[in-house]
């Protein structure tokens, strides 16, 4: 959470994201029944104090949501999601069929004629994503763009068969505010399930960026990969997404 | 307050708190959930569930002792529970009042006339009861063998032979019959030297749940009306719950309904098993409804709104009568009294049965748990299909508790709990089994809400230590409901070069039960034309241009090569891009491959648990590329299928 602050700080603070009376959405990973401390979800505690920021700097309304592998229901109260959310005075939306619209993404492959979870974004004006870092056996890894996948409805699952185009095109759907990529502890094995605290590492690093291209190439190196081992990320660059050199953006560092 | 009106918020009442459980049965703290609610009370009070379930396993689980509560009033009460308390009596109660209230008094007397097909709902507790206690028997048989073989044989044969001596004497001079009888009594004793091989022949199953009132109304609207309501309001549930076959859940519930169009409380007359047991529980109940004088004005008003058809101007059938305190009420000189006494105009005894019914009822109920098992469904033939909840006691104890009220399946918060249909087995249906296609996700690993549920303990309410086998059951390992088979004639990777995996990303064990062996599936070979800068130019290839540059293709030397394999960038109709450094060091005239690299799952049976999350997430949508069956359950050791 000090991180989360000091992180913001050294941005320029929140406000200089968001305006007094913005509706924001923060797309969370809450994918699986599991409790906060296996790390296989986004950190309670962290969304909690990332909600009272947004509304700390005017937010009008915070809504949080997802459309988890597991059962929704099951998935909010085991995670912790829910009720952060509802301490932190944010407004959860679960993904009720009727949230859905068949979306098509300019230029895109696979994102066409697809169900979308749209209902959520209802209103909103500015978009966070706020993910852990992960382990994917498919893809190398799961974090920000692949976040995104929650939003996806239908059986997504076929999208698995080209999993690096599919979220290279996540990423042209969704163009965030902001991501914030929780790499405090990551995910290093049995992903993205985990399941097991020896899965998870303590890896210290709390990202948060307008580039969602370069805070996951620079995530990428916390599970000992580089962009290069994970396909997404180029083929995101190569669409003009973002930059997978994040050492050219020069980011500021805070250490605590 | 008239005595009838009292009656009426009774059971508005008694309903009203059947449909909030049946509401509240959700997980989660709010108020409208489940915190502490006591959802199965009317199950625990259901004294036919009881007995059943007690006389089925020789044990009682302890909510059902509230049946005693029930048991007991009604033994000094009489039927109170048909008018007073039971959801089902008040639904029928109403429909029958619905429908015969523009009759006549005269039609609606003739209506409410006894029937001697009421007799019938006695003999479907006695068979339900006697297929429920078939080992009970069975131990009273095997009592005269238990003297010890000889003696105990001869005991029984001399019985035998004495019943057959009877018999013959007093059938002597009709020859037919003498034959029958002799010919009965060698079929007797066939029967009952099987008795003595235990377990094969004679079991106990508990099938009193499919004609119980209060499980079949407990089951119809947990899985017919409330998911049938909240598909339209949307109130409890974030997507749609699907049950199978609740077809023919609804065809019963509403059949029974619309008899009373017919006959007005048809069900509670003719077929209720539970009315059947409280009105022989009640036979000799203290307080009873009848008649203050021998000889009254005689309008019969009092038989035309009587709800249990049971004649209380003429000969009052104690048995029949529901307590619904009709004639009470329209009595004009208040003949009709509820009080210590028998009815003036006298009673019948005992409902009317006849021995015959009786003995064939018993043999009949007895008779049909071996030849429900005639399958072999117990033994051999057992089903892999019906994959239990976690905690489900082993098979035969299970059909010995299950009152298949579908509690479980409405608590179960991914839906993925089903009533079995009768492809199953008779004795199958309605209880609960997993289908991974339902439902927002298998069983989920961290919950074990079924079993807290289970009104009898057919489920065990299990920790989630010993579902998981953590704590002190790390020694005996995860509970497992099966196992997850991978098949690989249409699993994407195995059988069609299409890289896939979400089986394994999804498998919630740690370490991961599905292993994955990598593998590079060849897609074509070719010769390379000419290398232009990253550009490698193919021979005699017509390619779908840009769908090779996803990350999972690659350029290898023929025939594997020096291992080395380059991943492709991108691609056109007729050549393949590679990053420059790479394509520098391909020259033309190579032999090449361009090959898919595929992650082939493969189950881990001994970490699989059978949960069945990747089944449900497996992308082939209609029959699963990789599918749970009920091998190596935990529950049975017969099943088990590691070494």
């Amino acid at each position: 959470m000090a991180a989360l602050r000091a992180g913001l700080q050294a941005l320029g603070g929140l406000e200089s994201f968001l305006q007094k009376g913005d509706q924001v959405l923060i797309k969370v990973n809450a994918g699986f029944a599991t409790p906060p401390n296996l790390g296989a979800t986004t950190n309670p505690e962290l969304l909690a104090e990332l909600i009272k920021q947004c509304l700390a700097v005017g937010a009008q309304r915070v809504v949080i949501t997802d459309n988890p592998i597991n059962d929704p229901q099951s998935c909010f109260t085991l995670s912790g999601i829910g009720q952060a959310v509802q301490s932190a005075g944010g407004v959860l939306v679960p993904p009720l069929e009727r949230y859905f619209r068949p979306t098509t993404v300019e230029g895109a492959r696979l994102i066409r004629d697809w169900p979308v979870l749209y209902g959520p974004f209802e209103g909103v004006n500015k978009v966070i994503g706020l993910c852990p870092v992960k382990d994917h056996h498919r893809s190398g890894a799961s974090m920000t763009m692949k976040n995104w996948y929650g939003l996806l409805g239908g059986r997504r699952n076929i999208f698995h068969q080209d999993i690096h185009t599919i979220i290279a095109e996540l990423a042209m759907l969704v163009r965030p505010t902001l991501v914030i990529l929780d790499g405090v502890v990551s995910m290093i094995s049995n992903g993205p399930t985990g399941g097991s605290p020896d899965d998870l590492k303590a890896t210290g690093t709390l990202i948060i960026s307008t580039d969602q291209v370069a805070a996951d190439a620079l995530g990428a190196t916390l599970l000992d990969k580089t962009p290069a081992d994970l396909p997404f990320i180029g083929q995101a660059a190569a669409l003009g997404l973002g930059s997978a050199d994040w050492r050219s953006l020069k980011p500021a560092q805070v250490s605590l | 307050m008239g005595i009838v009106t009292v009656r009426r918020v009774s059971q508005v009442f008694f309903l009203a708190w059947f449909l909030w459980f049946c509401v509240v049965s959700s997980l989660g703290e709010h108020y409208w959930q489940l915190r502490g609610w006591p959802v199965n009370w009317f199950l625990q009070l259901d004294p036919l569930a009881a007995l059943g379930s007690l006389l089925a396993s020789g044990s009682l689980y302890s909510g059902m002792a509230w049946a005693l509560l029930t048991i007991a009033m009604t033994a000094v009460l009489g039927r109170f529970f048909c008018s007073w308390v039971c959801p089902f009596g008040a639904m029928h109660h109403f429909l029958g009042w619905l429908a015969g209230r523009r009759l006549g008094a005269r039609q609606r007397m003739e209506r409410n006339q006894p029937h001697p097909a009421q007799a019938i709902k006695y003999y479907l507790l006695l068979g339900l009861l006697a297929a429920a206690g078939g080992q009970v028997l069975h131990h009273l048989a095997q009592w005269p063998l238990g003297l010890g073989a000889v003696s105990g044989w001869l005991l029984l044969l001399g019985i035998l032979a004495a019943l057959a001596a009877l018999a013959v004497r007093r059938l002597w001079p009709q020859p037919r019959q003498a034959l029958a009888a002799g010919l009965g009594l060698l079929a007797l004793m066939v029967g009952l030297s099987l008795w003595s091989s235990p377990g094969e022949v004679i079991g106990a199953t508990l099938l009193t749940g499919l004609l119980d009132p209060i499980p079949l109304a407990q089951r119809s609207l947990n899985l017919v009306l409330l998911p049938a309501l909240d598909a339209a309001a949307g109130q409890l549930w974030v997507s749609a719950r699907h049950y199978q076959g609740a077809w023919l859940i609804a065809l019963v519930f509403i059949a029974a309904l619309l008899m009373n169009f017919i006959v007005p409380r048809f069900y509670c007359r003719f077929v209720c098993p539970l009315g059947a047991l409280m009105g022989l529980l009640g036979h000799w109940a203290l307080w009873r409804v009848g008649r203050r004088e021998a000889k009254c004005k005689g309008c019969q008003l009092c038989e035309v709104s009587c709800e249990g058809a049971c004649e209380p101007f003429h000969r009052l059938r104690q048995s029949e009568c529901v307590l619904c305190m009709n004639c009470l009420d329209t009595c004009r000189d208040a003949q009709m009294t509820y009080a210590t006494r028998r009815s003036a105009a006298g009673e019948e005894p005992l409902p009317d049965l006849s021995r015959r019914g009786v003995v064939l009822s018993l043999v009949s109920g007895v008779a049909a748990v071996p030849a429900l098992r005639l399958g072999g469904i117990m033994g051999p033939n057992w089903s892999p299909a019906l994959i239990r909840p976690p905690g489900a006691l082993a098979e035969a104890q299970f059909v010995e508790r299950c009152l298949k009220c579908g509690q479980c399946m409405r608590v179960c918060p991914t839906n993925v709990l089903q009533p079995a249909g009768l492809e199953l087995g008779l004795e199958a249906l309605w209880t609960p089994t997993l289908n991974m296609r339902i439902g927002s996700s298998g069983c989920q690993l961290n919950c074990v809400a079924c079993g807290h549920i289970c009104p009898t303990a057919a489920i065990r309410p299990i920790t989630l230590d010993e579902k998981r086998g953590l704590g002190g059951f790390a020694k005996a390992g995860p509970l497992r409901l099966g196992t997850a088979f991978v098949d690989r004639g249409r699993c994407l990777p195995w059988a069609m070069d299409r890289p896939c995996i979400v089986c394994q990303e999804n498998c919630p064990v740690s370490p991961k039960a599905i292993i994955t062996r990598e593998v590079y599936g060849v897609l074509l070979r070719s010769r390379i034309k000419d290398v232009k800068g990253q550009t490698i130019l193919l021979a005699g290839v017509d390619l779908p241009p840009g769908r090779l540059g996803t990350g999972d293709y690659f350029l290898q030397l023929a025939g594997g090569g020096s291992g080395v394999r380059r991943r492709l960038t991108g691609n056109g109709a007729d050549n393949v891009k590679l990053l420059p450094e790479e394509a520098a060091r391909m020259s033309p005239g190579q032999d090449v491959e361009v090959v898919v690299r595929l992650q082939q799952p493969q189950v881990d049976a001994s970490r699989c648990i059978g949960c069945g999350v990747c089944e449900h997430e497996c992308p082939v949508s209609g029959l699963r590329a990789i599918r749970v069956t009920a091998e190596n359950e935990s529950r049975s050791a017969k099943r088990s299928l590691l070494l």
